[in-house]
């Protein structure tokens, strides 16, 4: 299988600080990947770095074969990439069915109304909250409106930072399982960001480890996850 | 207290209250977008008028100068965006000051050079023995308040109803997550200055008529648009027009009973003053709940 | 912002500091032996220009003081220039004032006015306080023109002046006499502002623009401070309003319109904003450059003007100030380069 996404020797800093140094990292096409790593250990900044926000970069970013590094973050989008930031990024005085919309802003086929049943299919409780300011959601309404947005977008390949913050241990469950879903039926790639190493390993396939900028361990969950140094190095078990 | 003369206040009041209406909601537009304050608006919009005056002076139909004037005033405003506005996006505010005055004495000056600061006379396309005239209000004014609610309700319809619209709205409130689905937040922002402009536009030709046309004409009108903008709430493109209908309404109320027509600038300064002090967020200044 | 001139402790007395005093100073007295000798030197048109531009610094020392300093953007200082016009014409003409006695009086009026417009306002940042103060810009000509007040301001008629000041008018010509009574007060008045900016009351204002919050916690009353920053602003502004209306020889409502307070905002960033000496720059670039914008374009100094302000901002945002610091800095690295190879 064809990488939908990959970074070389990715170099990234906020003006003169240095954050990343020499990432490397690849997702598979239809594959769901893990980026885990303590705080501050650079895992937003790779998600920014891919979409060109706000971060200087050096080195290879290739979405789909094409080198994406250095766009602007709108044409980079308009590839087929989506991105749910840190804090989920609702417009939050904007009503539900507004924050769809905005997510299938780029199409032009006609299939976008269809796809709002097929989103209420997945979050069901959208559909009853359709007309109400978004900003109103509780934090998991949120979550599920960020992915749903993501949805109507048609996205190859999905980034998520950090999709369990702040939610109840059975809401994000809830969410990842959807997340498993949306990768199989949806043949959405995607990437996710966490630091609730524990569910997002039960979840992926691949898994990259990232300490004070570099990735210092990668390969399959499973591997991962059995690897005894690294567990309590990384994985605090 | 006659009440024949308090209805003719009142209806006076809404008259000049649609132009501070469209003015006012011109401010909150660029403020929403950029949290800046257009202290340039109003000779934006004298601008546009003289294209007009230019268009009608060279045998252009008046309603053909004033579709014609849109354009072009919204080519002038996106053009002002995009070359000038957008290098100072993230100056301070002072210096972003600076740029808007400059912008003022600018158009004030290009304007005073070309067509001299003598007043001239501007036509009305409504005919002042229409039949929709009244007592209380001649048909231009009349005109006035119906082109005013007509262009609100467009614009109101834009960007309720379409795609742009929405992007636009989206783009003011969240210029990120705008760029995330794949927005040109810079267009955007150059778009608003664009519809600002046209807003600015309307006002200073149903203005002109009543005004008389003169480089300095938008200067009280500007400032009871800042009234009426900061009444409304200051980011709320409901409450803008609605606070310039207020304050043209009390404009008149307050200068034929209280403070007399020679203060009625300074109720102006006093509004702006009394809310910036006691209601920042203005009548009806929107707060965005948000559950953590 | 450009950070300020003000140290925040003692400069050490490196060999650097001092040449650069000594530098200062020689031209300092430089300047003063030009500003003595040239109005002997040009004629009286020029010299009621210099007098104006001197007029202009005291104004923008006052402008500089509340936006530079405290980090009040205001719109709105034409309107203590107005007032200490009309001042200093009603004590001079109602009252019997002699000329030289008007500006402390302005200045103790203008400062009580300042310091009650500036309590509330100290409660308004940034772009409001800019909008408050360009509303009383606007409204200022209005209220000049008020019925109720005519008796005192001449309403729309304004109010003469008495300008045949010189006691030895052969000599020195009035022109010259006005002049050198306006060098007096200025130079009075930026000792003043002098020492008030390197002390303690210098480096609270600077910790007030910076960090009001951070500020207010180390103990500085945070409104205090700005209201009476305003105070302090409208009395040098008001007293320059004065000293402006014995050259103008008369005012009226119309000569306060908005364009005044455009004017000493302008001076003030041209100059920079928060520099003493840049003062002088800004005053003489309002005075001038309106003509000269004249004489480049015939009918179009305005719009001119308002190119200049706008490429101005691009090209040098920290004023003439900010481009000398850049300059003095730039070579500060080139010869600190040549000495270390």
């Amino acid at each position: 299988m064809t990488a939908i996404l990959e970074l070389r020797g990715v170099d990234a800093a906020y003006g003169a600080t240095e954050v990343l140094r020499g990432v490397a990292l690849e997702v598979a096409e239809g594959g769901m990947v893990a980026l885990l790593g303590a705080n501050g250990a650079g895992k937003t900044t790779t998600l920014r770095a891919i979409c060109n926000m706000g971060v200087r970069v050096r080195g290879e970013i290739r979405f789909a074969g094409q080198r994406i590094d250095g766009q602007p973050t709108e044409a980079i989008v308009r590839l087929g990439i989506g991105h749910i930031p840190e804090g989920r990024g609702t417009f939050l005085s904007l009503s539900v069915e507004e924050n769809l919309r905005l997510g299938a802003y780029l199409r032009r086929d006609r299939g976008v109304s269809a796809d709002l049943s097929r989103v209420f299919g997945y979050f069901p409780m959208l559909r009853d909250r359709l007309h109400q300011q978004a900003g109103t959601l509780s934090g998991g309404e949120q979550q599920m409106l960020a992915i749903a947005r993501a949805l109507m977008s048609r996205s190859r390949l999905l980034l998520l930072d950090e999709p369990s913050f702040g939610l109840a241990p059975i809401l994000v469950q809830e969410i990842f399982r959807i997340l498993g879903v949306i990768n199989r039926e949806e043949r959405m790639s995607i990437l996710l960001v966490e630091q609730n190493a524990r569910l997002a390993l039960d979840l992926v396939g691949q898994v990259f480890l990232l300490e004070t900028g570099r990735v210092v361990a990668s390969g399959p969950s499973q591997q991962i996850a059995a690897d005894e140094s690294v567990r309590r190095a990384y994985l605090g078990q | 207290m006659n009440m024949q003369a308090l209805l003719h206040q009142i209806l006076s009041g809404l008259v000049n209250g649609s132009m501070y209406a469209s003015v006012a909601l011109a401010l909150v537009m660029i403020f929403k977008a950029t949290h800046q304050v257009n202290f340039a608006q109003g000779e934006l919009a004298m601008f546009s008028t003289y294209v007009a005056f230019t268009l009608i002076e060279v045998g252009v139909p008046y309603w053909a100068a004033f579709v014609l004037t849109l354009g072009v005033s919204f080519a002038v405003g996106v053009a002002i965006e995009r070359f000038i506005m957008r290098r100072f996006r993230n100056a301070s505010p002072l210096t972003a000051v600076i740029v808007f005055i400059g912008l003022l004495v600018l158009l004030n000056g290009l304007v005073g050079w070309i067509y001299t600061y003598t007043p001239q006379k501007f036509p009305s396309p409504f005919d002042p023995s229409a039949w929709y005239g009244t007592i209380y209000m001649s048909p231009h004014e009349v005109g006035m308040i119906a082109v005013t609610l007509v262009v609100l309700a467009i614009v109101f319809a834009f960007f309720r109803f379409t795609k742009l619209g929405l992007a636009m709205r989206a783009a003011a409130e969240n210029p990120q997550s705008s760029r995330l689905v794949g927005i040109r937040v810079d267009w955007m922002l150059a778009l608003g200055w664009g519809l600002a402009s046209v807003l600015g536009a309307v006002a200073g030709m149903m203005a002109a008529h009543k005004l008389t046309l003169e480089p300095n004409m938008m200067s009280s009108v500007i400032l009871y648009g800042f009234a009426a903008a900061l009444l409304g709430g200051i980011d709320n493109p409901w409450g803008a027009p609605i606070g310039g209908f207020v304050v043209g309404v009390l404009e008149n109320i307050a200068g034929a009973y209280l403070v007399g027509t020679q203060l009625k600038l300074a109720l102006a300064l006093f509004v702006i003053i009394a809310v910036l002090l006691f209601r920042p967020s203005g009548l009806f200044g929107r707060t965005v709940v948000v559950r953590v | 912002m450009a950070s300020a001139e003000v140290p925040m402790a003692a400069p050490a007395a490196t060999a650097g500091s001092t040449r650069r005093v000594g530098r200062a100073s020689r031209g300092l007295a430089a300047l003063f032996v030009v500003a003595i000798v040239l109005p002997f030197l040009v004629s009286d048109y020029y010299v009621a220009k210099l007098t104006q531009v001197v007029v202009y610094a005291i104004a923008l020392v006052g402008l500089n003081l509340l936006t530079g300093f405290s980090g009040q953007i205001s719109l709105g200082n034409g309107a203590f220039y107005a007032l200490g016009a009309y001042a200093s014409a009603i004590l001079m003409s109602k009252v019997g004032l002699p000329y030289w006695a008007t500006p402390p009086l302005v200045g103790a009026i203008c400062f009580i006015v300042g310091y009650l417009f500036g309590r509330p306002a100290a409660r308004l940042e940034g772009i409001y306080l800019a909008l408050a103060t360009f509303a009383l810009a606007i409204t200022t000509p209005q209220i000049l023109k008020l019925d109720a007040l005519a008796p005192w301001t001449g309403g729309n008629q304004g109010v003469q002046i008495v300008r045949r000041v010189s006691p030895i008018p052969d000599q020195i010509s009035h022109d010259q006499w006005r002049y050198f009574f306006c060098l007096v007060v200025a130079t009075a008045m930026f000792v003043i502002a002098w020492n008030l900016v390197r002390g303690r009351t210098g480096r609270a204002l600077v910790a007030l623009r910076d960090h009001s919050i951070g500020a207010g916690t180390m103990g500085i009353s945070v409104a205090s401070y700005k209201a009476v920053t305003f105070g302090v602003s409208a009395m040098y502004t008001g007293i320059a309003g004065a000293l402006g209306a014995l050259v103008a020889g008369f005012i009226s409502p119309d000569s306060f319109e908005i364009f005044v307070s455009i004017q000493l905002l302008v001076g003030g960033v041209v100059g920079g904003i928060d520099s003493l000496p840049g003062t002088l720059f800004g005053a003489m670039f309002i005075e001038f450059v309106p003509d000269l914008a004249g004489k480049l374009s015939k009918a179009a100094p305005f719009a001119l003007y308002g190119v200049l302000l706008i490429v101005c901002m691009v090209v040098m945002p920290g004023g003439a100030a900010g481009l000398v610091r850049s300059a003095r800095a730039w070579h500060a690295r080139r010869s600190l380069h040549r000495t270390r190879s």
